[in-house]
């Protein structure tokens, strides 16, 4: 074996991106590049009302054009399942899941109607804008807050859904309260627009066995669904999402490109390539729009007495989504007293779905901007406020958490942005001609973990190959899975092959929640352990082997040998130890989950993340303008793995949180129950200029418990809290108190 | 997008026969024309290639002014040293549209007929009079964040989303065009109008007619003057409210004013009896409080956007002062100046 010119690299280390160079250099295929031979292009006609039957759909003259080989409706579909439930895959909400071309029903605007197949994309598009639809239209509702009065509690809840737990008596608490607060908080419905589009590349491989190329979080969940849906055998379909170009959630659920492109595949015995319009991506899955309403009371000196939160948010007509919106305050912060509601409202629209810290973004966001309204009626500092109200338990189900470096995380965050030279009252802040504010915020999310298989084979010249069906949304799988069996078998990063994004490799789980990093990451560390093993073993094989007397624990891989810990000199090469073996290559393979234990665990200890987001924003007062012009988040995510790539996803929550607070919403034209600025050029998310100085600081928070490595994940906290602290900065900033988000420029001078 | 025929155009004269013709449509810098057709709003049966003609530099006017080819591109106009110098108000607005990658390849005639962001407009499954004559006006009573309030008429509440054009109003630029009747000159007030019955005609052109050049007056301002812009972000977005201003100072008072709004109405909005209100002046807050009046006399907000007249009305006053101070507006640094 060669001696190695790189090091391992080490968990921990800010190792930059192992696919970055195929990235930059286009050499990354995304859903939509896969070169494919005689591939068909699908082209989507959209419905353009809301709610009611297609009466009649008017294609000859789309038929006429050459190079069009097929238009699928609902009257020309092949069979396909009949019962909800094949329909209904991983995270499918309680309900009747949207089906394509099904029948003559429209149940949301920009539904899709009519799948135009052709030689070329050119030609599909054009015959697509020649197809005439005719509508019997149905009386629809997607105005929210006329929704409100069909708000309810549906009896089969979500899995994913956690209840709120209520304590004390709230009523005496706010009879006998010092200070006390209400408001209700609104967000706009937000849509997660990633930059890929939803693509899918079926290729039809013949002998109803297809290789589809799709825009997912997880080809298995996609490879189940198609197989339940048409009637594929399972083993003969296999999905590959090897690149994602972003997600944010929207890639959980297998969005009806998929669907449809499988469909035009199976009927024309052909493969046929789908990509979704950007307005078509204002079509499905969406954060849901929120109103919660917030009340809190404190006595004399802060402490909080009693809190009460309701929240709402918007459904379909035919799903139940639901999200855990109203738990977060009351876990966070002591107090006696402590009630809160849930329920959804349904509109006609598609179902909602999870988008980056689902229910935590909305929840703990808009009840940390009633926090900051508290802290000023009790004349409180706001991050003092949030001190003295401190609980090191989770106080909503009263259990211990398995760690909490949250306060770490207020002093480090708050020493980083100059906090104590802030002063309490609004207005009293001043840059030139601008008024200043600075806001606080805390952020929670869910520290989760999930069964996950990797396998992994050693070669003789030290190349290692990693494989699991995990995905990468741009995150860094990639490059920290490499960097775990880097660091655990000692191999530079240089021969470590990650392959990933493939239904044919072991189990994982659709990539979300922030638990890729935790269980993915654990499930290659079993595994390159347990290839360690192979390879001690074999090791003590070698002909009067330096390692003969050793244990396992005595020796560490490292430079591609096992060396002794006690005398380095002692060493044994890979390479021998599979010679010795008569191997040419070992391999391992390893499933981590939970258990039983800890399942047991679960119960008994809360797991989450915390952050502490402090912005400073300086106001136009006369104009309305809004600057953030300094962010400083500090998370308490547990074992970082790559400051770096953990650091990329802690500035890309921050951006979107800035985007919550400062600039999107979808405009719905409530007579027609259509959005209107279908586009990014309408729907703004944050340019450059909107972005200033972003701090983020991971502070230290061991803890071997949460997971086998002790990693949280760290793709969702940063979002959540941030709009807050943008809010509350812009209270402080102007004293004006901004309940509904985004604060557009409009809000500011009103 | 529907399917057309591809001409380049060998000089002015072909081109302006060609495009008299019917569902013919220019291609320059195509930034604006070709999202159109994807999005089935401009369904041209042929395009004729007007990238190619000479119209291509910046050049100067005998009588001192500057005369900008319309196949110049925004980026070129905008860093072009003698526009930088002496049309500092021009370069500004140009900068504070848009993205860089998108003023590389728009041209200056291009912009002066890119066609309104209405979300109407853009969504064919939606009823719009400028798109569809005839079929209404989706906007009135319904989405208009971004839509006029001056200016509009029962067919249509659209508004110009130029930056460039703004300034040109009050520069009081000439447009230059040739088609099948000949060359003629049209003044920048004169070349976009207001929808009334026929929203779908954004500008004065007649079929065949090519923009050739914009001509700037030798008299410009090089010292107070500012374009300052109002959006829902801080770049890369159309303008809620725009004001270009020139002013022409002499021993502490205006001696001559321009001032023209952008994102209010379906053309730069210009009212001389305002600016007539300045001339002759001293600043201060109250005279540019009767200005923003004057010029907003007749505004009427449409439901969603009715913020944008107190809105314009406070950009004109931060302009007025921006200029008369003779501190213009920067569009990199985001601070309002």
């Amino acid at each position: 074996m060669n001696t190695h010119v790189n090091p391992p690299a080490r968990i921990g280390e800010p190792l930059s991106r192992v696919d970055g160079r195929l990235k930059v250099t286009g050499h990354a295929r995304y859903a939509a590049e896969h070169p494919v031979a005689d591939l068909l292009y699908g082209w989507v006609v959209s419905s353009s009302i809301a709610k009611g039957r297609i009466t009649a759909i008017h294609e000859d003259a789309a038929r006429a054009v050459a190079g069009v080989v097929e238009i699928i409706t609902h009257k020309n579909r092949p069979d396909l399942a009949k019962a909800d439930s094949a329909y209904q895959e991983q995270v499918a909400p309680p309900g009747k899941p949207f089906r394509a071309l099904y029948d003559d029903e429209v149940q949301y605007s920009l539904q899709p109607v009519a799948l135009v197949v052709a030689q070329d994309l050119e030609t599909a598009r054009y015959a697509a804008s020649l197809i005439k639809v005719d509508y019997e239209a149905a009386k629809h509702n997607t105005d929210f807050r006329i929704a409100q009065g069909e708000r309810f509690m549906p009896r089969r809840k979500r899995a994913a859904y956690q209840p709120p737990k209520n304590r004390g008596d709230v009523d005496t608490a706010f009879a006998e309260a010092a200070h006390q607060i209400a408001g209700t908080y609104h967000l706009a419905t937000h849509v997660h627009n990633p930059m890929e589009m939803h693509a899918t590349t079926v290729v039809w491989e013949g002998d109803e066995r297809i290789t589809v190329y799709d825009k997912t979080q997880g080809s298995q969940n996609t490879q189940t669904y198609l197989a339940n849906v048409f009637g594929f055998k399972k083993e003969n379909i296999r999905v590959l999402n090897p690149f994602v170009g972003g997600a944010f959630g929207s890639g959980l659920r297998p969005q009806y490109q998929a669907y449809l492109a499988t469909m035009a595949a199976k009927m024309l015995e052909r493969s046929v390539r789908l990509v979704m319009t950007r307005p078509q991506m204002f079509s499905h899955v969406h954060r849901p729009e929120a109103l919660q309403a917030v009340s809190l009371a404190t006595d004399s000196q802060g402490h909080l007495t009693g809190m009460r939160t309701e929240a709402t948010t918007a459904t379909s007509r035919f799903e139940n989504y639901m999200e855990t919106v109203v738990n977060w305050g009351l876990m966070a912060y002591a107090c006696p007293n402590a009630e809160a509601d849930y329920t959804i409202a349904p509109v006609d629209s598609y179902t909602p779905g999870d988008m980056r810290a689902p229910g935590a973004a909305t929840g703990m966001t808009l009840f940390e901007i009633a926090m900051d309204e508290m802290a000023y009626e009790a004349n409180v500092d706001p991050l003092e406020f949030r001190l003295i109200n401190y609980s090191e338990k989770d106080a909503m189900h009263d259990t211990p958490y398995t760690s909490k470096a949250l306060k770490e995380a207020y002093a480090e965050g708050a020493a980083k942005f100059g906090w104590d030279s802030r002063s309490m009252a609004p207005r009293s802040m001043r840059d030139g001609s601008e008024l200043v504010g600075w806001g606080v915020a805390t952020g929670m999310w869910d520290a989760m973990f999930q069964k996950t298989s990797a396998r992994a084979r050693l070669s003789a010249n030290g190349d290692l190959l990693l494989e699991t069906a995990a995905s990468d949304i741009g995150t860094g799988t990639y490059t920290i899975l490499a960097q775990i069996a880097s660091d655990t078998l000692g191999i530079p990063v240089e021969q470590i092959s990650v392959k990933i994004g493939d239904s044919d490799l072991p189990m994982s789980p659709i990539e979300g929640g922030s638990w890729t990093a935790a269980s993915a990451g654990a499930a290659v560390e079993a595994t390159c352990q347990s290839l360690g093993k192979k390879l001690f073993e074999a090791a003590q094989k070698v002909k009067n082997s330096p390692l003969a007397d050793a244990k396992i624990d005595d020796v560490r891989f490292d430079y591609g040998r096992l060396l002794s810990k006690t005398d380095p000199d002692k060493s044994v090469s890979y390479g021998e130890a599979m010679a010795a073996a008569g191997e040419v290559s070992i391999e391992a393979e390893e499933t981590v989950s939970s258990g039983i234990s800890g399942m047991i665990s679960q119960m008994r200890k809360s797991r989450n993340t915390h952050s502490a987001v402090f912005a400073e924003v300086k106001v136009d007062e006369e104009l309305g303008v809004v600057r953030v012009t300094r962010v400083v988040c500090a998370v308490a995510a547990g074992r970082i793995i790559n400051p770096k790539t953990a650091r990329s996803q802690i500035l890309g929550g921050v951006v979107m949180g800035i985007g919550m607070g400062l600039h999107e919403e979808t405009f719905v034209d409530h007579r027609l129950g259509r959005i209107m600025n279908h586009d990014l050029a309408e729907y703004h998310v944050p340019a450059n200029a909107d972005i200033h100085d972003i701090e983020v600081i991971f502070v230290d928070e061991p803890d071997p418990e949460v997971t086998p490595m002790g990693v949280k994940g760290v793709g969702e906290i940063g979002i959540v809290g941030t709009a807050a602290a943008v809010a509350n900065a812009i209270f402080h900033a102007t004293g004006k108190r901004l309940r509904d988000l985004p604060i557009t420029i409009d809000k500011i001078l009103e | 997008m529907n399917r057309f025929s591809y001409h380049r155009a060998g000089d002015v004269a072909e081109a302006a026969q060609m495009g008299a013709e019917a569902d013919t449509r220019f291609l320059a810098g195509g930034t604006n024309l070709v999202d159109l057709m994807k999005a089935n709003v401009e369904r041209p049966t042929r395009l004729v290639d007007i990238s190619r003609l000479p119209h291509n530099k910046i050049e100067e006017l005998p009588e001192g002014g500057l005369r900008l080819g319309a196949l110049v591109t925004n980026a070129d106009t905008a860093y072009d040293a003698r526009v930088e110098q002496r049309y500092p108000l021009l370069s500004s607005a140009i900068l504070a549209g848009a993205s860089p990658q998108l003023r590389n390849a728009a041209t200056n005639g291009g912009n002066l007929n890119q066609r309104t962001r209405c979300y109407y407009f853009y969504d064919t499954a939606t009823a719009c009079n400028k798109r569809e004559p005839g079929s209404g006006c989706g906007a009135i009573n319904g989405v208009n964040r971004i839509h006029a309030i001056l200016g509009t008429s029962e067919a249509c509440i659209a508004t110009h989303p130029s930056d460039m054009c703004v300034a040109l109003a009050a520069l009081e630029a000439e447009v230059r065009v040739e088609g099948p009747g000949g060359a003629r000159v049209i003044p920048f007030a004169d070349y976009h109008r207001l929808p009334g019955d026929e929203p779908s005609k954004d500008n004065t052109l007649q079929p065949g007619e090519i923009v050739t050049a914009i001509d700037l007056p030798a008299d410009s301002f090089t010292e107070n003057y500012t374009y300052l812009k109002l959006r829902d972000r801080l770049s890369y977005a159309f303008a809620l409210v725009s004001v270009a201003v020139g002013l022409t100072m002499e021993g502490g008072k205006i001696a001559k004013a321009r001032i023209a709004l952008g994102g209010v109405a379906h053309k730069p909005w210009r009212v001389p009896a305002a600016e007539a209100l300045l001339e002759g002046q001293a600043p201060s807050p109250e005279l540019f409080g009767r200005v923003a009046d004057a010029l907003l006399q007749g505004a009427v907000g449409q439901g969603t956007n009715d913020f944008k007249i107190d809105l314009a009305r406070r950009a004109i006053r931060r302009a007025l002062r921006q200029a008369a101070a003779g501190t213009p507006q920067s569009q990199t640094d985001k601070h309002v100046a």
